[in-house]
């Protein structure tokens, strides 16, 4: 018996799995894929908002503003990459300053502390802009994060603080034993009992809720397409840098990233198939064309990787946070759409606190930390101390990844904590390894011997990312059509 | 910190030619940085023949090729670091250097030369449409997992692009007992050498779609299906030209780019090739940095890499002995007509011995054409080619007694003969 399972290991899972781990529950987090974080929240734009946008009184507008607060704290115990490099809302007509206007007014509703920027202003700050700029909408608070590293490390916190962690099993049933006052959870592998459930299913969410009863949300996936530029050009903007936002979002944007390259996107298209990753000719241009128009220099030459990623946007327009009609034990926590990233912090402290709080008696768990043990980062070190850790450990000057500079001794490093990569993918995604311009074209063979040495599996057996996904097909003369 | 005459950054044919080029000119204090287990760079995959007929008048695979070279290393007992990354480079010629046993080291060096060689260009970089399933994989990584840990990467196999690797791996997968479909370009030529498309594919009875690209992949965890087109053009899909094909995996033969980024983080200028820009001796802007082989621009054959390296070791030792004057006047050299690129882009005429090599390649396949150099408005030199095509670099000798005067500027076009 659970108190607390929880369905999906995305920031939004993996932040309410540390938060509950605070207490003394016994909690499980069960995710279909073989990675967390593998869906939505490693495939978004990868920003902390500051929430001058959200409609004022929205739930979206009270985690926003409340968990961008918390991110300086949160980055420090869990070891991310966060920085707040400010974001501008650009306005290119006097028919659009009172956007801009009617924006500052949100800002001051929302209580997010915004300043209206001249165009000599924009330009002094970023000359790269499209200097037909009319003004811009300054956010100080804005910031850029590594969400990989974000998700994987709330979710290594939780399992270091006593959380159990089911990869690659879906569920398939949820029956409320309304009697017990218990909810039985049937997945492909296994039959639990949990006193609450917590739905963060992302995208499936109302799928996932429609297995115990009716619902009355419907999440509506809505496409994103992105770019991302090698390391190139320093200063080619030095904030996130949006347009004017819509009714399809706030644009496409053009922003740093933690890793010191840009990202570019998104696009905004619904799409009717929940695993519709694709990306296409037509709106890789639009995207191209939208940012453009933002900073006419960009080089595209230096794009390296085209991806997609899903909002899961529901037909209310706002995040649903809150327990199931008739159900009460199961919590939907769905529709976190953009600002979720900035926003999960603040959502899984309100879940925990404000919501299982009602069902569960909270006695604090006296041995929580809330700090993961420090990642090695070679590249933060100095000199000395870079050599002083090759003294002790060789492997840390033995570079696996030459383009992001990763070596052995930090994928050591990896493997030895509380959930280890499984895919060529998740080391990707936590170590960057593969991540820059050669795309893995060089370190991918010597990851995928890594980890068939690690796992003690044969080469063909390790996987690029979801099941099936195998990288070689057979050994030499083994070969059948 | 240490201090070295010379630092070579890769250990590939162009670090260990441009090495013995030093070493044979009076440079015996040099370090090859190579990040391999062993000397040879990306020879060590490219177990097919083809190479050594310009340097050794036979028939040789890249690993017998670079066999030779390593001899030459050895006999010199030039200092080499094995499996050694280096994490960064500045303009005053310090090489900052990490491995395992020495740990992250930094090197004061006289000289620096480049030869990083060159990585194949991405599914990311040309936005391949579809999903990232597994499956769609560079032809360079399929050939290391083939040839170095003996494993293919699929069975029913398509390759985009007829660039020299595509074609090599068509071949070397038929005969590892996987079917190969077909090869798509997208050019209405093939940027492959003639030689690789008759023993890779008619020998093979492979077919070759000219002026197709990959307008469609199928597949979420793994490939499954492609859609090509024709294109026009402009290199738009033509409408009802759509063929699919069923296979497992796509594989990227798409153009090698040189790996810059040491060249950009110090903020030098990249050339039309995308590698750096550089005088007569291979030199580029900063005194005493050389750029040589696959990271100066890309080549066709091994051999031509090995020549021009050796002579940019020579040229470094010269400058490490001071042997030039590099306030000497100096004129420029650019493409023109049909031209896609030229080495070098500058030449002081005073440090040259006896001759100018001109390398570049043409931007597209031509006939019955005259290579023209034209130096400050005059014809210094025509050369008649009934047929030139992009896939081969050309290399011109031009004596030093065609130019006149030491300052100006040299054009290299390809006009028609008529």
């Amino acid at each position: 018996m659970y108190d607390v399972i929880i369905i999906g290991a995305g920031v939004v899972g993996s932040l309410i799995a540390r938060e509950a781990s605070k207490y003394k529950l016994n909690v499980l987090v069960i995710d279909k894929e073989n990675d967390v974080g593998n869906e939505t929240s490693m495939a978004n734009s990868a920003i902390v908002h500051s929430g001058y946008d959200p409609l004022p009184g929205s739930l979206k507008a009270r985690f926003n503003v409340a968990g961008n607060q918390m991110f300086d704290e949160l980055a420090e115990q869990l070891d991310f990459h966060f920085g707040r490099v400010g974001s501008l809302t650009l306005a290119f007509s006097e028919e659009q300053i009172p956007v801009l206007l009617n924006l500052r007014k949100h800002a001051r509703l929302n209580n997010v502390e915004v300043k209206l920027l001249t165009p000599e202003e924009v330009l002094a700050m970023e000359p790269n802009i499209n200097p037909d700029v009319k003004g811009a909408l300054w956010a100080e608070s804005s910031g850029i994060v590594d969400p990989f590293n974000m998700t994987a490390h709330a979710m290594e916190n939780a399992v270091d603080n006593g959380v159990s962690l089911h990869l690659n099993e879906k569920v398939v049933a949820l029956k409320d034993d309304k009697e017990k006052g218990i909810i039985i959870i049937t997945t492909d592998k296994s039959v639990y009992q949990s006193k609450v459930v917590i739905n963060c299913a992302g995208v499936f969410a109302d799928q996932i809720a429609k297995m115990i009863g009716e619902v009355d949300f419907k999440i509506r996936p809505r496409k994103g397409e992105y770019l991302i530029l090698d390391h190139y050009a320093p200063d080619l903007v030095n904030a996130t840098i949006f347009p004017l936002p819509s009714e399809k979002g706030k644009g496409v944007l053009i922003s740093p990233t933690t890793s010191g390259n840009y990202i570019l996107g998104p696009s905004s298209e619904f799409v009717d198939e929940k695993d519709d990753l694709a990306t296409d000719r037509l709106t890789i241009d639009y995207v191209k064309k939208a940012v453009q128009s933002l900073v006419p220099s960009v080089p595209f030459g230096e794009v390296i990787r085209a991806f997609s990623g899903l909002r899961a946007s529901s037909d209310r327009g706002d995040f649903i946070i809150e327990p199931m009609k008739n159900h009460e034990h199961l919590l939907n926590v769905a529709g976190i759409e953009s600002p979720g990233l900035a926003s999960s912090p603040a959502i899984a402290k309100y879940v925990i606190e404000e919501l299982v709080s009602k069902l569960l008696a909270l006695e604090p768990n006296p041995h929580f930390n809330p700090r993961i043990k420090p990642y090695i980062n070679m590249k933060a070190l100095s000199l000395d101390e870079q050599n002083a850790l090759i003294r002790k450990n060789p492997r840390f000057g033995q570079i696996v990844c030459n383009c992001e500079k990763i070596t052995l001794g930090e994928l050591d490093d990896l493997m030895s904590r509380s959930i280890p990569p499984r895919t060529i993918k998740a080391v990707k995604k936590r170590t960057r390894a593969g991540f820059g311009k050669c795309q893995g074209g060089f370190c991918q063979p010597a990851i995928v011997k890594y980890l068939s040495e690690y796992y003690q599996v044969d080469l063909t057996d390790i996987l690029y990312d979801k099941g099936g996904s195998n990288i070689l097909r057979c050994s030499t003369k083994e070969c059948k059509i | 910190m240490i201090e070295r005459d010379l630092v070579i950054i890769g250990g590939g044919s162009a670090g260990m030619a441009a090495a013995i080029g030093a070493y044979d000119d009076g440079v015996k204090d040099i370090i090859i940085i190579e990040k391999g287990r062993q000397l040879g760079g990306i020879l060590n995959q490219c177990i097919h023949n083809g190479f050594g007929l310009e340097e050794f008048k036979e028939q040789l695979t890249g690993p017998e090729f670079m066999t030779r070279l390593i001899v030459e290393i050895q006999k010199r007992k030039i200092d080499v670091r094995y499996q050694s990354n280096v994490l960064n480079l500045t303009k005053d010629k310090v090489v900052t250097f990490s491995n395992s046993i020495d740990g992250i080291v930094k090197i004061k060096a006289k000289a620096v030369i480049l030869a990083t060689g060159c990585y194949e260009r991405s599914a990311g970089a040309i936005q391949i449409p579809g999903e990232r399933p597994s499956g769609i994989i560079t032809a360079g990584t399929a050939q290391l997992y083939l040839n170095e840990m003996g494993a293919l990467v699929g069975k029913r196999i398509f390759i985009l692009g007829s660039g020299d690797i595509g074609l090599i791996m068509a071949r070397r997968l038929t005969l590892e007992g996987a079917k190969v479909l077909g090869v798509s370009e997208i050019m209405p030529y093939s940027n492959g050498l003639n030689h690789n498309i008759v023993q890779c594919l008619h020998d093979f009875d492979i077919p070759l779609f000219l002026s197709h690209t990959v307008t469609k992949t199928i597949g979420k965890s793994r490939l499954e299906k492609i859609e090509i087109s024709q294109v026009d053009d402009n290199f738009n899909p033509i409408t009802g030209t759509e063929k699919v094909f069923e296979i497992d995996t796509l594989l990227l033969s798409i153009g090698l780019i040189p790996s810059n980024d040491l060249l950009k983080k110090l903020g030098l200028p990249v050339s039309k090739a995308r590698g750096a820009i550089v005088d007569e001796h291979y030199m580029s802007d900063i005194p005493g940095i050389f750029s040589t082989g696959n990271v100066l621009h890309v080549h066709d054959l091994a051999d031509f890499v090995t020549a021009e390296s050796r002579s940019c070791g020579k040229g470094a030792a010269a400058y490490i002995f001071d042997k030039w004057d590099l306030n000497a006047p100096c004129f420029n050299v650019s493409p023109g007509k049909n031209i896609l690129y030229v080495v070098p882009h500058r030449v002081r005429l005073a440090n040259l011995e006896d001759h100018l090599t001109v390398k570049f390649r043409v931007n597209k396949p031509l006939k019955d054409q005259v290579l023209i150099f034209t130096f400050n408005g005059q014809i210094i030199k025509k050369i008649i080619k009934p047929i030139i095509i992009p896939s081969e670099m050309q290399k011109v000798r031009l004596p030093k007694e065609l130019f006149a005067t030491q300052e100006g500027e040299l054009i290299v076009s390809a006009e028609d003969r008529t």
